[in-house]
């Protein structure tokens, strides 16, 4: 029997934005990546009812899932959009904060704390997707390192602002000040002070709340990725000439990348915050950004499933580093430049690839001699 | 007068700024890769200075050679190690494995000096401050030494980069890495000599702040590694004299924000002004505009 061979047509930009090219692989991506995050969810969680997992471990839940959704959302714009983002921490912060404040003015109003925590979370997303807006509208002209240390300025200014701000709740409503204490009644609360930061959180994050945000997070940016929308952004990465010249918008869909991923990072700091009773802004410094930076780069960039993986490892490495105590970042930091020369390195590289290559081949003849003599 | 006294302050932090923010551009220019860990290698050469001269005895001029030629090899090994096996694989991971050479440093440095704040010697103790104006205008020994130091590597770096062979050779592999190595040059050596210059001057600059800033911490060095990026690409980044100029800028503003404005928002200007300057002139203010052929 004459197998026919099916031949692919060549990737048109027509083709590639009707999507008609590689929506096989998207939903490959799309599989391992849900699949990632719920095996990851079902393991952890059965570790922890069978008492595997330590106490410390388990504490690194929260931010674990909190770090895998920052990954996810700073791919947006590293990966798929193309531009360097240092500034990833100062919508987490902004997202933070909001959500801490939302938090503590809905408790008085809604008593179920999964609803406070939902909409504390919906509110910090908003916030930080205006934030990006503000910031994004007159930076998105500019390219590559320069757009990177204008976002690195914001994620400081933010921390700065932060160190001075005053939060407080009385009974003539919400107050706030600059560099000052604010005056206040008597049995009323402070709910941010400078450089302290956010005090009194309730602790509303659970293990859960965190999957979901993890998942939410994958939803959007996944069907961002695979929508028209996605590939536009995508195309303009590629060639941003070309882009152009076809009739991209090219500041219209960079505005969009960059304000999903802002309001989606908001959302996970809103989450993180309520994990602590205490927030200071010294938490969403500019090395927080890097940190995140860190997992998107080294699980491959625009891969998302892979900056899941670097999210959750990198997060606990540290914790498992615990033993070596003074050698623990230091070794940290070894791993990181190891790794980055192990995956980068072009020598390297291509011998792992000639490796793996040989295996699969061998496999491949394997099957082939095998399926012959069944026949 | 005090404004005449901040401005002095301020020219000779953003002096300082200066000297870090060549090490950046002249790094950038040649390999086009953002060098977070050089902010750390100014914080290993105020504690090499810091040690040689309490523990080994030796007077500040000494420690400052010792301190500049451990932070040149350093800088050269660095290279070698960590960023030449990336060469040519994007920014992005040479920007990430920068960070991590960065990690590596503090926490080395946390390692062998341990995390209590060390009182740094200053260079130029015992010397006194020159007065003007009756009195009202003072100059510590600090700055003034910090801004003539400034100027003259302005000087001697501009002059070396412009007339030496191995300057005119750094300026071609930046300008095109293929045809530097097509006529002749040998760019690993060039590169090799950018970051041991760089490196070199982070040592300076770092010996001169502990002596304005004396308190020696193993995160000394990154806020002021930052800044100085910040003053290197204001300047246009890749630009010599653009680096120089966006460090005096920079620390001008600092010093004016704190003494008038707020000093815990001093920061916050500083990133501001950078915002503001970079929407009106996209590329910094000496910056090249490359215009793209398709």
């Amino acid at each position: 029997m004459v197998r026919k061979k099916k031949i692919k047509a060549p990737a048109t930009p027509k083709r590639l934005l009707k999507g008609a090219v590689k929506g096989s692989e998207y939903k490959r991506e799309a599989f391992i990546a849900y699949a990632i995050l719920i095996l990851g969810y079902g393991f952890l969680q059965l570790g922890a009812g069978l008492g595997i997992i330590g106490h410390n471990l388990q504490g690194q839940f929260v931010p674990i899932c909190v770090y895998v959704s920052l990954a996810i959302s700073l791919n947006l714009v590293v990966g798929i959009s193309g531009e360097l983002s240092l500034g990833h921490a100062g919508f987490m912060a902004v997202g933070a904060f909001s959500g801490v404040v939302m938090a503590r003015i809905l408790e008085t109003y809604i008593s179920v704390s999964s609803v406070q925590l939902l909409l504390s979370m919906i509110f910090g997303a908003l916030v930080a997707a205006l934030a990006g807006l503000l910031i994004g509208i007159p930076i998105l002209g500019l390219r590559g390192d320069y757009l990177a240390i204008v976002t690195l300025a914001f994620g400081e200014i933010v921390r700065n602002i932060m160190n001075v701000l005053y939060f407080g709740i009385d009974e003539t409503g919400l107050r706030f000040a600059f560099n000052h204490t604010i005056p206040l009644a008597d049995n009323s609360q402070r709910i941010i002070t400078g450089a302290i930061g956010a005090t009194g959180i309730r602790q509303k994050a659970s293990f859960t709340a965190g999957i979901f945000l993890a998942l939410f997070t994958l939803f959007i940016v996944l069907n961002i990725k695979n929508s028209k929308h996605g590939r536009a952004i995508m195309a303009i990465r590629d060639n941003r000439i070309a882009g152009e010249s076809i009739g991209l918008d090219v500041k219209k869909f960079k505005l969009t990348a960059f304000v999903v991923s802002a309001g989606l990072a908001g959302m996970a700091g809103a989450l993180f915050a309520q994990n602590y009773s205490t927030l200071a802004p010294i938490k969403f410094s500019f090395n927080t950004s890097v940190l995140i930076l860190v997992f998107v780069v080294l699980g491959g960039i625009g891969n998302i499933w892979g900056g899941i993986i670097a999210a959750a490892l990198l997060t606990i490495l540290p914790e498992a580093l615990r033993q070596f105590a003074d050698y623990r970042m230091l070794t940290y930091a070894i791993v990181l430049i190891l790794v980055m020369i192990a995956t980068y390195n072009p020598t390297i590289k291509s011998t792992l690839q000639m490796r793996i290559h040989k295996v699969t081949s061998r496999i491949k003849k394997r099957r082939k001699e095998t399926g012959k003599e069944v026949a | 007068m005090n404004m005449i006294n901040s401005l002095i302050s301020g020219l000779s932090l953003g002096s300082v700024y200066s000297i870090i923010a060549l090490g950046y551009t002249m790094v950038y220019g040649i390999s086009k890769m953002l060098n977070f860990a050089h902010g750390d290698i100014i914080m290993v050469g105020s504690y090499i200075s810091f040690c040689l001269t309490t523990y080994v005895g030796m007077p500040g001029w000494a420690a400052l050679i010792g301190a500049v030629a451990v932070c040149t090899v350093l800088g050269i090994v660095i290279e070698r190690l960590a960023y030449r096996p990336l060469r040519g694989t994007g920014s992005l991971s040479v920007l990430i494995t920068a960070i991590g050479v960065s990690y590596f440093l503090q926490n080395m440095a946390l390692l062998v000096w341990g995390a209590n704040p060390r009182v740094f010697k200053s260079l130029f103790k015992g010397l006194e401050p020159i007065r003007l104006a009756e009195g009202q205008i003072i100059i510590t020994a600090e700055s003034f030494f910090t801004i003539i130091v400034c100027v003259v590597i302005m000087v001697g770096l501009t002059l070396f980069v412009h007339k030496s062979k191995a300057g005119k050779a750094m300026r071609a592999v930046s300008e095109d890495n293929g045809a530097a190595q097509l006529m002749g040059i040998n760019v690993n050596q060039s590169i090799s000599l950018t970051f041991a210059i760089g490196s070199g001057l982070a040592a300076v600059a770092g010996v001169l702040m502990c002596s304005a800033y004396p308190v020696l911490m193993p995160t000394t060095g990154a806020m002021p590694g930052i800044k100085a990026f910040t003053a290197a690409v204001l300047g246009g980044i890749g630009s010599i004299p653009g680096a120089m100029v966006g460090g005096l800028i920079l620390g001008t503003i600092e010093i004016f924000s704190r003494a008038y404005i707020s000093t815990e928002l001093s920061d916050a200007i500083v990133f501001a002004c950078l915002v503001i300057v970079l929407l009106v002139k996209p590329t910094g203010l000496f910056g090249k505009k490359i215009s793209e052929k398709v």
